[in-house]
């Protein structure tokens, strides 16, 4: 009896707030509370508003997944290969950004790039900033699936039968991988898609991502507004959540 | 296909010298045992054959009149059964035992077929949709054969292939692969620490120690003609008689034995089974242990020498423990070996 108590006042103390700001942003106006109306315009709003950070952000997040798909899987392959001390340090270097508060990392690119003034100002600024900050969820995401699987002897099983160094790479390591792959996948695209404390540094007025853009609203616009853009945020993040749970687990269990 | 090494030595980065300048030849056709304790460079010599480790330059391999020295694994067209299989978990059984085809690039219909065939050989043709995770230790070691030998390879190599297995499923699938082995007449070499295991499959054994080919034989020549104390130890685990020579009599603190030859400057060995307990025999000594082992006793009799000495006593009513018996060893049944110090 106890628990449930406890457990119902915590799912309380969780939804209860994310509850009021979904609800505001569909309540025709919230000072007057719910009994003003429901209605969706304030989405339609959000929509007319900010499109283009919605359709940058999910650019960008696809744009992040192949870089750190082109860099986190041979590099993952890597140092599953040749385990050793420098492997491990290699690892703990490229870890590093997940320490570094990503404004030191943001403002160490701005130094680095800021001079560059078409660079600068294009997306693919942003994106660099983003890759830096994926790619170790990628990386290692891959190594934990290559750690547990004796890759060395299953790539001389496929070398005896004819296979070439590419061959092996592409029958035995890739599919042996998949599933670190995809939660690592899912991961670059969640957190691509959420990060805010970097992209808000590198962001020009022109290239407003999704969280930047909310904080744009919540800032400049009427509540209404600003809590419906909650309501997109939550709509387009939640499912990737949900997935990015399910993959990891997966990729855990294989990895164990 | 004829296998020829000359000369191949393998010295590691670190200076460690796994194996020794080593000539080897096999024969079409022939299934050979690399049998030694671990760390006698039985794998690594087998790993150069398959093109996994290089040998150090002055080494040549030859596969009949083809110099595959510097050919990578890929290129050479051998098959090889791993220790743990290596069997690729993102693969069914069948295509498993495909790939090697899919890698020599035949049709579909031809790698059905071959697969088919190649499954049924080693019955395994109900598992051709299972996933490797599914199958017990020895239908994986069957799969990683099947695998090796569907692309019709030159050489197939063997890595120690049943010690996976627990030692029920190991006699069975051992007597199973001497005879798939005589099926495929395929020249193979099969690297075991296990003598019994050697002496079941090869045609011929080399028996290897710290980097070399010791002695290579058949099983026979190998257990009753041993050249070497080492080999006479490993191979039937021999006991060496420890006493003073006279001539043509050993001196043991249980008696005198008669060698029948001039044992001069010669170790003395002899395996347990010939070691009888014989109320006649010259020498005298205590029952120590006594191991009920089914078909036979083995009976540890002490005072003899400095070491217990095993007898095979195949009777109904074994010696009782520290009862005095008298022991005989026929002359033809002892081995003398050139003197090394001390045999194993």
């Amino acid at each position: 009896m106890l628990q449930l108590i406890v457990t119902l006042s915590a799912c309380a103390f969780l939804f209860v707030p994310t509850i009021l700001s979904v609800m505001a942003g569909v309540t025709a106006n919230y000072f007057q509370g719910i009994s003003s109306g429901l209605t969706l315009k304030w989405v339609f709003r959000v929509w007319e508003l900010y499109a283009d950070s919605i359709f940058l952000s999910l650019w960008l997040a696809i744009a992040c997944l192949f870089c750190t798909l082109l860099i986190g899987l041979p590099a993952a392959y890597g140092l599953a290969r040749h385990p050793g001390w420098l492997s491990r340090i290699l690892e703990e270097f490229i870890s590093l950004p997940l320490a570094v508060p990503g404004l030191a990392l943001a403002l160490a690119l701005l130094q680095l790039y800021g001079s560059m003034k078409g660079f600068r100002a294009s997306w693919t600024f942003i994106l660099v900033g983003h890759v830096l900050y994926t790619l170790p969820f990628m990386v290692r995401s891959i190594l934990a699936v290559l750690a547990a699987i004796d890759l060395k002897t299953l790539e001389e099983g496929a070398a005896t039968l004819g296979a070439s160094p590419w061959q092996r790479f592409r029958d035995i390591v890739v599919p042996n991988a998949m599933p670190g792959i995809l939660a690592g996948a899912l991961t670059v695209v969640t957190l691509s898609i959420g990060e805010f404390n970097l992209t808000w540094m590198l962001h020009t007025p022109y290239l407003k991502t999704l969280p930047v853009g909310l904080a744009d609203s919540y800032a400049s616009m009427r509540l209404e507004v600003a809590s419906a853009y909650t309501l997109v945020f939550f709509v387009l993040i939640v499912p990737l959540l949900m997935a990015m749970q399910w993959a990891s687990a997966r990729a855990q269990r294989i990895a164990q | 296909m004829t296998l020829r090494l000359t000369n191949t030595a393998k010295t590691y980065p670190d200076g460690t010298k796994a194996l020794m300048p080593t000539d080897l030849t096999v024969e079409t056709g022939e299934v050979v045992s690399l049998l030694g304790p671990s760390g006698c460079g039985k794998t690594t010599l087998l790993r150069i054959i398959a093109g996994l480790e290089t040998p150090d330059t002055g080494g040549e391999i030859w596969f009949d009149d083809d110099n595959v020295t510097a050919q990578p694994v890929e290129r050479r067209n051998v098959g090889m059964v791993f220790q743990s299989y290596a069997l690729f978990p993102n693969m069914s059984v069948g295509a498993n035992v495909g790939y090697g085809l899919k890698m020599q690039k035949l049709s579909k219909p031809e790698i059905d077929a071959r697969v088919t065939q190649v499954l049924e050989m080693c019955q395994l043709e109900k598992f051709s949709h299972r996933s490797i995770s599914a199958l017990s230790g020895g239908q994986r070691q069957r799969v990683a054969l099947a695998r090796a030998i569907a692309p019709r390879p030159r050489l197939l190599l063997l890595d120690e292939p049943l010690s996976a297995l627990d030692a029920a499923l190991r006699e069975t699938l051992r007597d199973e692969l001497a005879i798939l082995l005589r099926k495929f007449q395929i020249t193979a070499i099969f690297v075991t620490h296990d003598q019994d295991e050697a002496m079941a499959i090869a045609d011929r054994v080399a028996v290897m120690a710290e980097g070399r080919v010791v002695q290579s034989g058949t099983p026979e020549e190998l257990y009753r003609n041993p050249t070497s104390a080492f080999v006479a130890g490993f191979v039937g685990n021999a006991m060496q008689l420890h006493g003073t020579h006279d001539g043509m009599l050993l001196k043991l603190s249980g008696g005198v034995l008669p060698l029948g030859r001039d044992g001069t400057g010669q170790d003395i060995f002899v395996r347990a089974e010939d070691v009888l307990i014989d109320s006649s025999g010259p020498l005298k000594g205590q029952v120590e242990t006594v191991t009920f082992l089914g078909t036979h006793y083995r009976v540890g009799i002490g005072g003899l020498m400095p070491e217990i000495l095993i007898s095979i006593f195949p009777g109904q009513s074994a010696p009782r423990i520290g009862e005095t018996v008298q022991v005989s060893i026929k002359p033809e049944s002892l081995m003398l070996l050139p003197q090394t110090g001390r045999g194993k």
